[in-house]
């Protein structure tokens, strides 16, 4: 997909958007030219502004008849080599983890936006959550390793969609955008960048016959195995049973599963150091640090703010990578302080992640219901 | 219209020319109706002359399923139910691809009814095989949609007291453009059905009754695979000789006609396909 042609359609270089169409935003940039849809709240303005987009830079939007098969549309189209996301909230999240779990057993590349809102179930579908942070870790059965990020401005929405394409490409795997319905809804200013670096999936240089679809591959990362997409005369089968290197059945043979699924959760736990991506305020003098993500950060960031008025020495630290964890940072933060306070709008999700690797004393401020942490809230726990 | 002229390729060449010899032997039971539903489609496909670098087979879960594992071609395995809304994707995305589809009877209207109509109300241009056995072949006889009232399964021990769908009449009402039922105890009609199917441009539906003595005839009344064909034999009947019954026939004949299974080319009507539509459009946008 041409970049300045996406650019025209999009529209002035500045401008003062949405979440939901800052996803739409980056995903165009990324070079996204397949969009399966279904409308869900807090979601549905993605659907709609790809609807409205994707047709005016040649790409392909069809509004499935459910969330399991806008996701399968997806993983279907990105096996003839397309550029695929879709967008749901919890409710279509949860109906599409059958097929999530597909894509990582199949290794495809796919970009999902989820626009979280306050569950279980139907919950409170126009008020913001963050509540399904471990669903984006562990909602599919079996063994895998996710790859979710999230961003907690307008602009970083739109630099972190792009980033999910990329990611995708590169590992062969699902990656979410994990947004708050609240960001969904929030307008801020955006600069559409200049120049973007894309990553595309390998393809295969070797003929058909030495070609091994699901091996360890011969570029960079080398855990990740080259792309043949489909009508490329490669003849790949592709099949969520457990199978050898070349893709073939392998259900009755326990190294052949370890093998695959090891390899698979390798080829992004080796890279996690290079997949972390941390914001750090004021943890150098710091005894208490808030950890956050999403909009919640936002909440902490103004709780550090006002303590530090007060003359508490509280520092910050944001994930903007959720999954896979960032493990060493957590261990290495909690050597230097006495206290980690995890700020989520949720129960206490990645608070257990963060127990796992602090060695420091590690509470949760949570809030759930569809309203932020005042400052005052959070400060109550350092 | 295939030629039907055309010399017939034999079972070696077809052997040669179209699977995948690392993948054999078959997990098929014997006597299972799987080897000529493979069979026959191939042998459409060398009619028709798909270029088997261009085409993908896709399948949802269950012993039909387990088809496109066989062919030498690109191939998409999915999930139970889904590779309608698998094959939507590819098409959608690339329009030039063949698609060929192959599901089961639960795969295909038990749990992937919703895909299933709205497939068929797409009327992209695939062709899906649905192999109808009556019953969960995989899972070892549980009771199907489409399983005969009274019919014995796993899970209706005591015979089965829901009513079957009609998958043919179902993929009509839902706007597939060409459906085709016929039992898999003869080759010709098959074949010559997939070949018209993939030649159709539109949602092609060929439905093919199809023995498995494993999970439903040996707990049914068909202890031998000879009595399930026989079963076949006697209760399916031509849709014209049907329609002429209903013209002409006693009310006695009418009243038998109507509990047959009703087989042949049932529909055929042209309608643009979605793909074509979209693209269309994307032209229609670009001026
Ligand atoms: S269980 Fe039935 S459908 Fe499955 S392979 Fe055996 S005979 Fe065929």
């Amino acid at each position: 997909m041409n970049l300045e042609k996406v650019k025209k359609v999009l529209g002035p270089k500045k401008q003062f958007i949405h979440g939901d169409t800052a996803v739409c935003y980056g995903a165009l940039l990324a070079g996204c030219n397949f969009y399966g849809g279904y409308p869900i709240t807090p979601a549905s303005e993605i659907a709609e502004m790809m609807a409205s987009l994707i047709p005016k830079v040649g790409g392909v939007n069809i509004q499935m008849e459910d969330e399991l098969a806008s996701i399968a549309a997806v993983i279907g189209a990105s096996w003839t080599g397309a550029k695929a996301m879709t967008a749901t909230s919890g409710p279509g999240f949860s109906l599409m983890q059958e097929n999530i779990g597909f894509a990582y057993m199949t290794e495809t590349p796919l970009v999902l936006a989820n626009v979280q809102r306050s569950g279980p179930s139907t919950g409170q579908p126009t008020l913001g959550a963050e509540g399904d942070v471990m669903q984006s870790r562990y909602g599919s059965h079996g063994d895998y390793q996710a790859i979710a990020l999230s961003p907690n401005t307008i602009q970083e929405t739109v630099d972190l969609t792009i980033k999910a394409f990329n990611l995708s490409e590169k590992y062969r795997s699902p990656v979410f955008v994990m947004i708050s319905a609240d960001i969904g809804h929030m307008r801020e200013k955006v600069v559409i960048p200049d120049e973007i670096e894309l990553f595309e999936r390998k393809k295969p240089d070797v003929p058909p016959e030495e070609y091994v679809p699901f091996g360890e591959g011969n570029y960079g990362n080398i855990k990740v195995p080259e792309f043949a997409a489909f009508g490329t005369g490669y003849h790949t089968y592709v099949t969520g049973l457990t199978h050898n290197e070349y893709g073939f059945p392998a259900t009755d043979d326990q190294e052949d599963h370890d093998r695959l699924v090891r390899r698979q959760i390798e080829k992004i736990t080796d890279d996690r150091e290079e997949l972390t991506d941390i914001e750090e305020r004021n943890i150098e003098d710091a005894d208490v640090v808030l950890l956050s993500y999403g909009l919640a950060s936002r909440s902490a960031l103004g709780a550090m703010s006002k303590g530090r008025d007060q003359g508490k020495k509280i520092g910050y630290l944001r994930l903007k990578t959720l999954w896979p964890f960032p493990n060493d940072p957590v261990k290495e933060l909690s050597k230097k302080v006495d206290k980690i306070v995890v700020v989520e709008m949720n129960t206490g999700q990645l608070y257990h992640k963060v127990k796992e690797f602090a060695d420091c004393e590690v509470v949760l401020s949570s809030k759930i219901g569809g309203e932020v942490h005042t400052p005052d809230e959070i400060l109550k726990e350092v | 219209m295939a030629n039907d002229n055309k010399k017939m390729i034999s079972g070696k060449e077809l052997q040669e020319k179209y699977l995948r010899k690392d993948m054999m032997p078959h997990i098929f039971c014997d006597g299972c109706g799987l080897g000529n539903v493979i069979d026959y489609t191939l042998r459409a496909v060398d009619r028709v002359g798909l270029d088997m670098d261009r085409t993908v087979f896709l399948s949802g879960i269950g012993c039909s399923s387990r088809i496109p594992g066989y062919i030498e071609a690109d191939a998409l395995h999915t999930t139970h139910g889904r590779a309608l809304a698998f094959a939507t994707g590819v098409k959608m995305s690339e329009p030039d691809l063949n698609v060929i589809v192959f599901t089961g009877d639960g795969d295909c209207i038990g749990i992937g009814g919703n895909h299933f109509i709205h497939a068929a109300r797409r009327n992209l241009n695939m062709t899906v095989i649905v192999v109808n056995n009556f019953i969960y072949g995989m899972t070892g006889g549980q009771v199907a949609p489409t399983t005969p009232e009274k019919d014995k399964a796993t899970t209706a021990p005591y015979g089965n007291i829901e009513p079957p769908f009609d998958i043919s009449k179902m993929a009509i009402s839902s706007g597939a453009s060409y459906v085709a039922k016929w039992p898999v105890f003869r080759p010709h009609q098959p074949i010559s059905s997939i070949s018209e199917g993939l030649e159709n441009n539109g949602f092609s539906l060929i439905e093919l009754l199809s023995p498995c003595p494993t999970a439903y005839g040996r707990r049914n009344r068909y202890r031998q695979l000879q009595d399930l064909w026989e079963f076949y034999e006697k209760n399916t009947i031509l849709v014209e000789d049907y329609e002429k019954i209903q013209k002409f026939g006693s009310e006695e004949e009418k009243e038998r006609a109507d509990k047959m299974i009703k087989i042949g080319v049932l529909h055929e009507e042209e309608r643009e396909p979605l793909e074509e539509r979209y693209y269309r459009l994307l032209k229609e946008l670009e001026e």
